[in-house]
């Protein structure tokens, strides 16, 4: 029988550092299919106990890349009344929110939302009642979670209705995609989403996973999970691309973008890539009117989780720097295992002033919270 | 004699000029197929041929080409640019055919004509040999070859293939690579398997060429997961016309999650970091550079090597201006490193 | 440093481990098969608590594809981002060379020399005629 603990032990001393209120860009709130059922009709209800979900890999339950740690969670995380890491407001309030002082948080609901839903009519009645039930079993009972507008996106018109149901909501932070679409972002099909999102004043948030249908690398399917979760910068880069060079900010110059649990320490390098072959090639893509890396620095923020770990910390503030103090947002993915502790996430060396940006400022200012 | 030597170009290429040009080292079988069967051309959409990229104008012949031969190529490659021993890295498309057997005929007749026309012409060139990866026994046959040739230093594959090249499958073609001391060359390009980005195929060229360095990490990932360095810890890799600049920040990714994650691979006996470190060398051009001098050097920095980058001019690729062949920013007492002494202690054949 | 009474060997049994509050610092007490062995609770990564992590075997290997699983429950895996620690030493399995969480030296007192001797009992009742778990903090 072990001794059990109502709240993890942190030695991390407080030393003021988090003393402004955290803005935390990325919770992942667990609800149960059954959460959703006062919002989805007969039909979708009864073919999901028949049929269930396939989401464009092969397991009723799981992943063909199982994860470390069940559900990819912390393992301090399972609340100690039962249910699921982050199902349990109260010991989410407990372990996280009181906690670390999260003043505004965005919830990325992961599932169950239909994104990535082999069926459009499923995954768009899927996205409307995650959305109800963000805003009654989480928003309602805690304002300081902001929902996100689940949307299915792979169906760009069903997307767009669902955007324009929330428009104008300020309990929606943003409209949320999975980064692994089954083309890339840039793509004609993806832009009545992004025109939606401008209309309605959201940003939207890229949030990795998903299952796009393709092998997960651009040369064939890994064996481990590890390489999985590597990967995701990669992938999420060749989308980042697509969208800069497809000319979306040409079309949408208010559109914004958020690129969540990725990383950030591969931004400045891409910028530099297509930089230096834009400059050889510019007569293929005439509608760019400024470099690639203009539209990189403009429209795109990223959040800091994972943060990186270089072997020297120095290098993680160069990163930073490159892309911009003003475009790194603070993430702690509660509750999974990666998760990033807002007390010691942040790279040693920082002055007051960006921390300050990276908790709260960078957040504010973009989703308008000023 | 090697102290001599202003510099070791470790990634030229020559251009086919049609599939006739591999007509004489084919047997009668092959030769006769390519002419019924009006197989004229293995040019790959990686480099388109009018693209930009792909030569710069004043090197294209009447007929848009460029390096179409031995005394064109070394004209530039070492005489105006000082290479003492360029590397021939032959991307003609023979990586692209589904056949086995086909693609075995033709990338044996593809190491006999670099052979034959570029290797015969100048005593400064060198190859690396294209390896038939559509069959495995095929490809160690090739390498056991050419491995006979000494002027043969590498072997060859192309990034994106059908499955990660640390994959078992692939380890009889490292055995092999390893047992002859030649390392494992990973060139920019695709055989075309699956799209070239694993969320679709790109729209522009722009984004295409901007594809090849997710590959490469896919490919660093899984040659240190599946334990390959683990396994034949003599050999080595040469990244080819990646880019260079995206490898710090794969390499923290990967190094974190390992740390976490060990136990779903425990022969990986350390930091990926330190594996890529000891494992893996990366050619210079192109070099995706800030334009701002200062942080080229701390983007080498961030390498934490002084014995990872490969001089490349990429010729005829067009990557640079000028005589520029060393990016701006590089420190000047690491460009003898560069030049001559990393080269030489990647490339076993060519100590003399 | 002092000597502190953390619990009787009976609250830990074989096999199970105890958060204990030691001198202003959390800390983690594993009973492995009878032996007793003590880690600073805080993960040296990122601070996760480890005391709610994963008790687990040590995972090596031959080479690719082998799989050797040996001393089960010696490793404690932080319940964050996975590091491996070895309960008896404190060595981690990522870094063996520069990353180890704190250990503390453990050891077992009847408790007729714990009434007599200079240890600091903090909370934990103390009897004759039991023994205790006292860590040195």
């Amino acid at each position: 029988m072990n001794i059990e603990v109502r709240q993890p032990v942190h030695g991390a001393k407080d030393s003021g550092k988090a003393r402004v209120g955290i803005f935390d860009c990325d919770i992942h709130p667990k609800s149960s299919l059954e959460d959703l059922r006062p919002y989805l009709s007969n039909r979708w209800w009864d073919y999901l106990q028949t049929y269930g979900q396939r989401q464009r890999h092969g397991y009723v339950k799981g992943f063909p890349y199982p994860k470390s740690q069940p559900l990819a969670s912390r393992r301090d995380s399972w609340p100690p009344g039962g249910g699921l890491p982050a199902s349990d407001l109260d010991f989410m309030r407990q372990q996280h929110l009181d906690f670390y002082g999260i003043e505004w948080g965005i919830m990325n609901p992961l599932s169950p939302t239909g994104q990535g839903e082999q069926n459009d009519e499923l995954s768009a009645a899927m996205a409307f009642a995650a959305n109800e039930y963000q805003l009654e079993g989480w928003n309602r009972r805690d304002p300081r979670l902001k929902a996100s507008v689940v949307i299915p996106y792979e169906n760009g018109e069903m997307s767009r209705a669902e955007i324009r149901k929330r428009a104008g909501d300020r309990r929606f932070a943003h409209v949320l995609f999975l980064s692994r679409t089954s083309e890339l972002l840039g793509k004609r099909r993806y832009w009545p989403i992004f025109e939606a999102a401008v209309e309605a004043g959201f940003p939207i948030g890229v949030h990795v996973f998903g299952s796009s249908g393709r092998p997960m690398s651009n040369t064939g399917w890994p064996s481990f999970y590890v390489e999985e979760i590597t990967e995701h910068s990669a992938s999420l880069a060749a989308s980042v691309t697509s969208l800069i060079v497809e000319g979306v900010f040409e079309r949408y110059p208010e559109l914004k973008i958020v690129l969540i649990e990725a990383g950030f320490a591969w931004i400045p390098s891409l910028g530099w890539r297509l930089d230096q072959n834009w400059k050889r090639m510019k007569d293929e893509v005439p509608h760019l009117r400024r470099a690639p890396s203009e539209y990189l620095r403009e429209q795109f923020w990223v959040s800091t989780q994972p943060m990186e770990e270089a072997e020297e910390p120095d290098h993680v503030l160069d990163m930073m720097a490159w892309i911009g103090w003003d475009k790194i947002l603070f993430a702690s993915d509660y509750p999974h295992w990666d998760f990033d502790d807002p007390f010691v996430a942040l790279p040693p060396g920082l002055s007051e002033e960006r921390r300050n940006k990276i908790y709260s400022g960078n957040a504010k200012a973009l989703y308008r919270l000023d | 004699m090697i102290g001599a030597l202003a510099a070791i170009d470790c990634d030229v290429h020559p251009t086919v000029p049609a599939m006739t040009a591999l007509s004489p080292y084919l047997d009668d079988f092959w030769r006769a197929a390519v002419v019924e069967r009006g197989i004229n051309s293995l040019e790959t959409v990686t480099y388109p041929p009018n693209a930009p990229l792909t030569a710069r104008p004043q090197w294209r012949d009447k007929n848009g080409r460029a390096a179409t031969s031995a005394a064109e190529l070394t004209a530039q490659v070492c005489d105006r640019w000082q290479a003492g021993i360029a590397i021939l890295n032959c991307l003609y498309g023979v990586g692209l055919l589904f056949s086995e057997d086909m693609a075995f005929a033709f990338t044996r007749a593809l190491n006999d004509w670099v052979a034959k026309e570029w290797l015969e012409r100048d005593p400064r060139l060198r190859a690396s040999i294209v390896v038939p990866l559509q069959n495995t026994e095929y490809a160690v046959d090739e390498i056991e070859r050419c491995a006979q040739d000494r002027r043969f230093v590498q072997i060859l594959v192309l990034a994106m293939q059908e499955m990660p090249l640390g994959r078992r499958h692939f380890w009889p073609i490292y055995a092999a690579a390893e047992r002859h001391g030649l390392p494992l060359g990973i060139h920019a390009g695709s055989t075309y398997r699956h799209s070239i980005t694993s969320l679709g195929w790109p729209s522009y060229y722009i984004e295409d060429y901007a594809s090849h360095t997710q590959a490469f990490q896919s490919q660093l990932a899984s040659l240190v997961c599946e334990g390959v360095f683990a396994k034949y810890p003599g050999l080595k890799v040469v990244l080819l016309e990646s880019g260079v600049t995206w490898l710090p920040a794969f390499l923290w990714r990967f190094s974190k999650f390992w740390r976490g994650v060990r136990a779903e691979v425990p022969w990986v006996d350390r930091s990926p970091a330190e594996i890529v470190r000891d494992h893996v060398r990366l050619t210079i051009q192109p070099f995706d550079a800030p334009a701002e001098a200062d942080r080229v050097e701390r983007a080498i920095d961030h390498l934490r090597s002084d014995a990872i980058l490969l001089y490349a001019s990429d010729f005829p690729h067009w990557q640079f201006d000028g005589d520029e062949t060393m990016p701006a920013g590089i420190p000047p007492a690491l460009r003898r490193k560069i030049l001559v002494e990393n080269p030489l202690a990647t490339y076993d054949r060519l100590t003399l | 440093m002092a000597k502190h009474v953390v619990a009787a060997v009976a609250d830990i049994p074989p096999g199970t481990r105890k958060l204990a509050q030691v001198n202003g610092r959390a800390i983690v007490v594993f009973n492995l098969g009878g032996e007793f062995f003590a880690l600073n609770n805080r993960c040296p990564h990122r601070g996760g608590s480890l005391f709610h992590g994963k008790q687990t075997g040590l995972v090596e290997s031959d080479g690719p594809g082998n799989y050797r699983y040996s001393r089960p429950g010696e490793i404690i895996r932080c319940p964050w981002h996975g590091w491996e620690f070895d309960v008896r030493t404190g060595q981690s399995w990522c870094d063996p060379a520069r990353v180890r969480a704190r250990r503390y030296d453990v050891s077992v007192q009847p408790g007729t020399r714990l009434i007599a001797g200079a240890y600091v009992a903090e909370t934990v009742p103390v009897t004759v005629e039991d023994d205790y778990v006292v860590v040195e903090a």
